[in-house]
């Protein structure tokens, strides 16, 4: 029984400031599907990454049929048979579908060197007929759709003979007809021997597909079960684990009068019916899993994507937002997720940087008092902390910390009334997540309405007053998060529990 | 405690026009110790009269440049509006030169408006959007001028005087272009617009979040430079006292070079009056100094392709090393 195709033990790997993977083992033997389960950043990604060798770990050992290996790059992986499938499928949509199934391994004639298309559709072909597709090899890769092209990537695979094959939330992207095709596929390549790794958020996937799962919390290997010994609970309660402990003081802030409110926004395909309420000094907690679309509900309240249906409302008036600099001027300020891509303009100085947004502020007839643009620069990033030596210092001179706390500073020189805050401390320490919180919470009890988007249990519970889950693009459960637990929150999160919607 | 001065240390860009400067002074004393006529008052006033044209261009390219854009099609609007202004004088002989002068940057308003709606608003890129009105500008100028030539003997004496006389005993057209030169440096440092100009450029997204509107910025630059085009069309007709159809063929191409040779990225975001400054006289010694040193016309062109080369290799080497001692200096 005991004879495993991929075998780790005691695999670590930190990153500067975190510990991705603490001490993990896994499993897996030939024709089985195993389900990998875990929060967002329970150390999922990275350890598919370790397998595939994107990453090399910096503890423990690797067994390939049962002999060490070490696994040094992606070439090395792919040369012992592991094949990866991602939810965001890597392919080259301008070439046909058997140029993407052939890319590095071509046939070619031993002796002229010439490629041998002809060879190629038709191996292509079989390959796409063993899979129940019957799309043609020579059509292009862009013209597929997600599934159709996740099926391509799989032929890919096949094409190398994978003995393990990865799939990271191949689901996610797919209807459910689609997803029943996937379901089949991969049945069929477990009963012809692969070894299947599955990662999926989804209770559906695990309920359909799992025979073994393993559960990962926090970096650390939680355990692996049979598909018989789980159900629904046990396995929230696996993933969830433990009791949090309140690491971020929660500010008593009295809310007052609704300050904003969201009616039925949809975009077409993105996400629907989304309707909730903010009020002056409440911290409203936006979470769900990863691609539930939370951020994209951000960007159109904020015009960066307008939505196609529904209304906002401000103080009780309605108003439409078509550009940020609409949602700016009515008082609407929004922190990006990617702060490097959105937040900031790296190469230039500090108060250029801040005053940004507010540049009517700093100007008179157009013309811009630099002296008062830099006095309040000063002022403001001295009240948060960041450590720079002047205004002048170029923003990509900042730390990862100190550059979120710079673009807090832009909003803080807007007059804003509702504040959105995308994954404020993503990527940030301990000591700079506390400041974020504290500044959060000065700017409730001065009467801001702040919309929080995380995926950071501990946060949601620790900071905000009411909780909105999404999931799939709707709102799953809105709750009282002094009422809730971190298990009801998963539940909604992940599709399990219908409670908490009165809220 | 935080600075409100501007470090020293800091100033290393500011390096790279010290270099160009101190390039320039050399190659003058070569190019000097070689002809002795060419550091001679006349001479300089000759190389600027012939700069200022180009230098005028350049400051509307300059922030084109800046918003990841370029504009191909100036040449032809240099001859569409220089033709147009012609015409009228030779039709109205009485009209006031600063009238023809208007009428050219018009004309070059108009072409800059259209680039600017197909670039911003129906994101056409800007090579094809430019590309594109190069020919239809340029088949509009031989349109309104049946083909035919306005020559000299058709202008008026205050037309013509617009480039030959002077102003303060400075030739019209230094002045002009000094003139354009202050305007422009005060706008791009020290208004909201200008410092909007370089935030879309440098990062389109961040601007956008921001709240800048990305769309009437980028229309606004070039609606400037069509205006800067048309308004060196009527400058170009009556320095030259002929207004023809193949007027300013490929002239975009000298005026971009001027561009990178002032330190101006096409990758968009960064470009300063001072470097661009440095680049348009480097650029006039190149053409001015070639023949005086009786460099055969056949090298001539493959010293200034060479020169620009040069220029943009220092600029990346530049930028390297300003990277990495941004590093060096973060605060941890």
């Amino acid at each position: 029984m005991d004879n495993y195709i991929l075998e780790l033990r005691g695999v670590s790997k930190t990153f500067p400031g975190v510990r991705a993977l603490d001490n993990v083992r896994f499993d897996l033997r030939p024709g089985e599907i195993h389900s990998i389960m875990g929060e967002n950043g329970a150390g999922k990604s990275t350890f598919i990454k370790i397998i595939t060798g994107v990453y090399i770990p910096d503890e423990g050992e690797m067994l390939f049929n049962g002999k060490p290996v070490t696994i040094q790059g992606t070439n090395d992986s792919q040369k012992l048979g592991i094949a990866a499938i991602y939810q965001h499928v890597t392919s080259y949509p301008d070439l046909s579908v058997t140029e993407n199934i052939f890319i590095g391994h071509e046939i070619i004639s031993k002796r002229t060197k010439r490629l041998l298309w002809n060879q190629m559709h038709a191996k292509a072909k079989d390959l796409l007929e063993q899979l129940g597709a019957s799309f043609d090899p020579k059509i292009r890769m862009g013209t597929l759709s997600v599934a159709q092209q996740q099926i391509v990537e799989i032929a890919k695979a096949l094409s190398v003979h994978a003995k393990v094959i990865i799939m990271d939330e191949p689901t996610a992207a797919l209807s459910n007809r689609e997803s029943e095709e996937l379901y089949r596929i991969t049945k069929k390549l477990r009963d012809d021997g692969v070894a299947v790794i599955f990662i999926s958020h989804r209770m559906e996937d695990f309920e359909r597909l799992a025979d073994r799962v393993t559960v990962l919390r926090d970096a650390q290997y939680i355990g692996t079960w049979d598909k018989e010994e789980m159900d629904h609970d046990r396995l929230v309660m696996a993933m969830v684990g433990r009791e949090i402990t309140q690491m971020f003081p929660k500010r008593e802030v009295t809310i007052k009068k609704e300050i904003f409110r969201v009616e039925g926004l949809g975009r077409h395909g993105v996400f629907k019916d989304i309707s909730f309420t903010l009020h002056q000094g409440e911290i409203l907690a936006l979470t769900g899993l990863v691609g539930a679309g939370r951020t994209e509900v951000c960007e159109s309240i904020y015009g960066i994507t307008p939505f196609d249906e529904g209304s906002l409302w401000l103080n009780g008036k309605h108003i439409t937002i078509g550009h940020p600099h609409e949602a700016l001027a009515k008082g609407i300020g929004y922190l990006p997720e990617d702060r490097l891509g959105q937040g900031l303009i790296l190469d230039w100085e500090l108060y250029k940087n801040v005053t940004l947004p507010v540049l009517d502020k700093f100007s008179q007839n157009g013309v811009l008092d630099t002296h008062s643009e830099r006095e309040r620069t000063k002022e403001i990033i001295e009240l948060l902390a960041v450590k720079a030596t002047s205004v002048f210092d170029k923003a990509a001179t900042l730390s990862g910390g100190n550059q979120q706390k710079l673009i807090v500073a832009k909003l803080l020189t807007a007059d804003l009334k509702v504040i959105i805050l995308d994954e404020p401390t993503k990527g940030v320490d301990v000591g700079a997540k506390t400041a974020i919180f504290n500044i959060m919470g000065d700017l409730a009890q001065r009467g801001y309405g702040i919309i929080m988007v995380s995926s950071e249990m501990v946060e949601v519970l620790g900071v905000s007053d009411r909780t909105v889950v999404m999931k799939e693009g709707r709102i799953a459960a809105i709750f009282e998060t002094a009422k809730t637990t971190q298990e009801q929150i998963l539940r909604a999160a992940l599709g399990t529990s219908e409670e908490g919607l009165d809220a | 405690m935080l600075n409100l001065r501007r470090n020293l240390l800091l100033r290393a860009e500011r390096f790279r026009d010290f270099g160009l400067l101190v390039f320039i002074i050399v190659l003058s004393l070569v190019i000097q110790v070689r002809n002795p006529t060419f550091l001679t008052l006349s001479n300089i006033n000759t190389l600027l009269v012939n700069a200022s044209i180009l230098s005028i261009l350049a400051v509307g390219m300059m922030m084109v440049l800046i918003i990841r854009g370029i504009d191909l099609s100036i040449g032809s609007t240099i001859a569409l509006s220089g033709m147009v202004s012609a015409l009228t004088v030779s039709l109205y002989p009485t009209i006031h030169p600063v009238l023809s002068i208007l009428e050219g940057v018009l004309v070059g308003a108009v072409v800059g408006t259209i680039i600017g709606l197909l670039v911003s608003k129906f994101n056409v890129l800007p090579i094809i959007a430019t590309m594109g009105m190069m020919n239809i500008v340029r088949g509009l100028t031989f349109l309104v001028s049946g083909g035919k030539w306005i020559s000299a003997y058709q202008m008026s004496v205050p037309f013509k005087k617009i480039a030959t006389g002077s102003i303060l005993g400075i030739n019209t057209l230094i002045f002009i272009a000094v003139v354009i030169y202050i305007i422009f440096y005060y706008f791009i440092n020290h208004t909201r617009t200008g410092r909007q100009i370089y935030a879309v450029g440098s990062n389109p997204e961040a601007a956008k979040v921001s709240g800048i509107p990305k769309t009437r910025i980028i229309w606004m630059v070039y609606i400037f430079m069509g205006a800067l085009a048309g308004l060196a069309g009527v400058l170009w007709v009556s320095r030259f006292a002929s207004a023809q159809g193949d007027t300013a063929v490929g002239y975009e191409m000298g005026v971009i070079a001027a561009c990178v040779l002032g330190g101006i990225s096409l990758a968009g975001g960064s470009g300063k009056i001072s470097g661009l400054i440095l680049g348009v006289i480097l650029f006039g010694i190149l053409n001015n100094a070639l023949p005086l040193i009786n460099v055969s016309p056949f090298w001539q062109q493959g010293i200034q392709g060479a020169v620009i080369l040069a220029a943009i290799i220092i600029n990346v080497l530049v930028k390297r090393s300003n990277e990495r001692m941004a590093l060096r200096h973060r605060v941890v």
